[in-house]
């Protein structure tokens, strides 16, 4: 018999509730039962970052935490990540810098490349690829990612 | 691949927890950043899953009388984060970076990795050069596990059934204690190829540990020997010699000579970077 427990939460500044099967993985949750389909789901075992989300301020792994350990917590999915401010930028540079080809890994780049810009980083190629080293890319290279990463960086704050 | 299906519990409390894990199909869940992707692949299929992480008791930072404590549940990214541990265990610090990727740190605990004693993990072998101790309780009560009685093999640890680590305690720096550690790996954040913790007190001998080698993070007796009395370029070839003694084992990254050459590249790079 499948277990299933109410949690509520507040997912991109929307409080949601909702009644999930134990098993289910937070970014199953978020895709499938809130149709959040901006966060993928890759590897299913934490090695690509295609699931990257912000769970209560840091970015972690959607497929490596339950649903249900989201209970209370404020989740930000790319969604949200990506309208405003920092994530604005990053995206718009993502997008100048041809930084993305198939999009897969890109919600989750944007995620990680996020985290590094707010907590202060600097536009230092090497700090940055070990930042995002979580984070898979099959198409660019990673070039391209650090290039539009710097520029959000060296640009500044609300440039 | 999708867990399988289980009971999950949040416990509020230590001795919650542990009256639940009594259960013999119970088991831990700590980061989850292991078990997680090992219910994935299906390898693993407890019949309930305690979750640790609403017992605010098993986490923190605490300095006092010459020993930090840290709570098992400690994050990665909380320990990186912290200026004792930077001040007062700075191996730990410098072990950190290794450890995995960003994202992996914001949720993996210290205790879950000395739990699960994986032989490429980094935090066993900084446990081993530090000369950490384990605290661990149980429904019979709490005892003190010194690192080296506490990692016997692969995933294979001193716990017995329904034992949790609470901390684990590590003496406080002295001012001119000493600390190296480098890992080799094949892309930032993977598990080690080979890898070394070093920890030379200004009072009392070196303690050098080596993981991605064997079947457990391992100290290098012969190593520390060598390195005994002041690192001169002799004392250095004698500890690389000195590791003929240990265990390589060859994996699907090198096999066991290529592990043997990586373990004295680690080993004087980490001396050349002491601290």
């Amino acid at each position: 018999m499948t277990q299933t427990q109410a949690i509520s939460l507040t997912v991109n500044g929307e409080l949601v509730s909702a009644n999930v099967p134990v098993r289910r993985n937070l970014v199953d949750f978020l895709r499938g039962d809130l149709g959040l389909t901006g966060s993928h789901v890759g590897c299913e075992h934490g090695v690509c970052g295609a699931c990257t989300v912000e769970v209560d301020g840091t970015m972690i792994r959607g497929c490596l935490m339950l649903a249900v350990q989201a209970q209370g917590s404020v989740v930000t999915t790319i969604e949200g990540l990506a309208e405003n401010g920092r994530g604005q930028e990053l995206r718009d540079a993502f997008e100048a810098r041809n930084a993305l080809q198939c999009g897969f890994c890109t919600p989750g780049m944007l995620a990680s490349a996020l985290e590094y810009v707010e907590a202060g980083g600097v536009a230092d190629r090497a700090a940055i690829r070990e930042h995002i080293s979580g984070n898979y890319c099959r198409c660019t290279g990673y070039q391209a990612v650090v290039d539009a990463v710097c520029d959000v960086i060296e640009k500044g704050v609300g440039a | 691949m999708k867990a399988p299906d289980f009971l999950y519990v949040r416990p509020d409390t230590l001795q919650e927890a542990l009256a639940i894990l009594a259960d013999d199909e119970a088991m831990p869940l700590a980061g989850g950043q292991s078990l997680m992707p090992m219910m994935n692949f299906r390898l693993a299929a407890p019949e309930t899953i305690v979750d640790l992480n609403a017992i605010d008791d098993l986490r923190g930072i605490n300095v006092a009388d010459g020993i930090v404590t840290i709570g098992a549940m400690t994050r990665y990214a909380e320990l990186a984060q912290s200026d004792e541990i930077a001040t007062h265990a700075p191996l730990i610090r410098l072990a950190l970076p290794h450890i995995a990727h960003a994202a992996i740190r914001n949720r993996g605990t210290i205790g879950g990795s000395i739990a699960l004693a994986d032989p490429a993990a980094e935090m066993p072998a900084v446990m081993l050069a530090l000369g950490a101790t384990v605290e661990v309780e149980g429904a019979n009560g709490k005892r003190r596990v010194a690192a080296d009685d506490f990692f016997l093999g692969l995933y294979e640890t001193a716990l017995e059934d329904a034992e949790l680590i609470t901390a684990i305690s590590i003496p406080q720096r002295e001012p001119d204690d000493r600390f190296g550690f480098y890992e080799l790996a094949r892309r930032h954040g993977d598990y080690a190829m080979a890898g070394v913790a070093i920890a030379i007190p200004a009072q009392g001998a070196a303690k050098i540990a080596f993981f991605g080698n064997a079947d457990r993070a391992i100290r290098a007796t012969g190593a520390e020997l060598a390195l005994s009395s002041g690192i001169s370029d002799a004392a250095v070839q004698s500890a690389l010699d000195s590791l003929d003694a240990l265990p390589f084992d060859g994996d699907l990254n090198a096999e066991s000579g290529t592990k043997r050459h990586l373990a004295g590249v680690v080993l004087k790079r980490a001396l050349k970077g002491l601290g």
